[in-house]
């Protein structure tokens, strides 16, 4: 899971070398943080929040199959 | 962007040692003269000409690359099992076993998919012209979406009709609330009209009076 969010920011972002992602694992849930350069902010959030919407969408599909709870967090 | 210079006895020549090189077809290139190169009299006063060669992005590429990267890193059975371009529209057809997780309810986990890949395709892409939509469907997924949001527009919009009172219907995404409207355009008894901010915009049925 934390491989996919790094590619998929990676993807997104001008600055991939920047972008980081930790992951913090509970008993029923995983946090996953990720942190991109200032200037990439918007391509990881996007208008509304679309773009963040997305990511947690997909990394939670991901998350069924091991019956976790994920939550994504974009950070500075 | 992967580029290269090359250099070479004339501009052809230089241009298609860097081809070589970069492992390429010619087409998948722009190709930039950076000197002309001259042969020069007896040998003397010849000089080199020099190329630079840019492979083009190929946002078709890269989305198949990301797309099949993600279902690998996604753990799940779903395969891409075809890979149709037309006028600028690429659409891949998914396939598997975990399919209904992908799709995920209403769609919305596909439709995110379809988003991102969208967005990194084009991402290189600064010219409006050759930008790509990409369309990710699996099993047929897209058409018996269609198929039931236009059940769904006739039935709510006989309920309007009947109950005589607005329905109000579930947030959705602007494609879809266009398939509801396209549906009612020509309905003689409601009007639809659409409230609300994304993403939480809904589509209103309204009887008309």
């Amino acid at each position: 899971m934390k491989q996919l969010l790094e590619m998929l920011a990676k993807s997104l972002v001008d600055h991939p070398e920047a972008v980081e992602v930790s992951q913090v694992e509970g008993e029923r849930s995983i946090i996953l943080e990720v942190k991109v350069a200032p200037d990439d902010m918007g391509k990881v959030i996007g208008k509304q929040g679309r773009i963040a919407q997305a990511l947690r969408t997909i990394v939670k599909a991901a998350a069924v199959k091991e019956g976790k709870k994920v939550m994504v967090e974009i950070i500075q | 962007m992967r580029e290269l210079e090359q250099t070479g006895k004339t501009v052809e020549e230089a241009t298609e040692k860097a081809i070589l090189e970069l492992g390429v077809n010619e087409d998948e290139v722009d190709i930039e003269i950076l000197e002309e190169g001259s042969r020069g009299i007896f040998g003397l006063g010849a000089k080199q000409a020099r190329v630079k060669v840019v492979v083009k992005s190929n946002p078709s590429a890269v989305a198949e690359k990301v797309l099949s990267d993600i279902l690998t890193s996604m753990n799940l059975d779903v395969k891409i099992i075809d890979k149709k371009e037309e006028n600028n529209i690429v659409r891949f057809c998914l396939s598997g076993d975990s399919l209904g997780i992908l799709i995920g309810r209403h769609g919305r986990t596909l439709d995110s998919l379809q988003l991102l890949l969208n967005i990194i395709a084009n991402k290189e892409n600064k010219d409006k012209k050759e930008r790509i939509r990409i369309v990710v469907d699996g099993e047929g997924y897209r058409e018996r979406r269609e198929q039931t949001l236009q059940g769904l527009a006739e039935k709510m919009a006989r309920k309007a009709y009947e109950t005589k009172k607005n329905i109000v219907l579930e947030p959705m995404l602007p494609y879809e609330r266009r398939i509801i409207h396209t549906v009612l355009q020509d309905n003689p008894y409601v009007n639809t009209y659409s409230q609300g901010d994304e993403p939480v915009r809904r589509v209103v049925i309204s009887p008309r009076k």
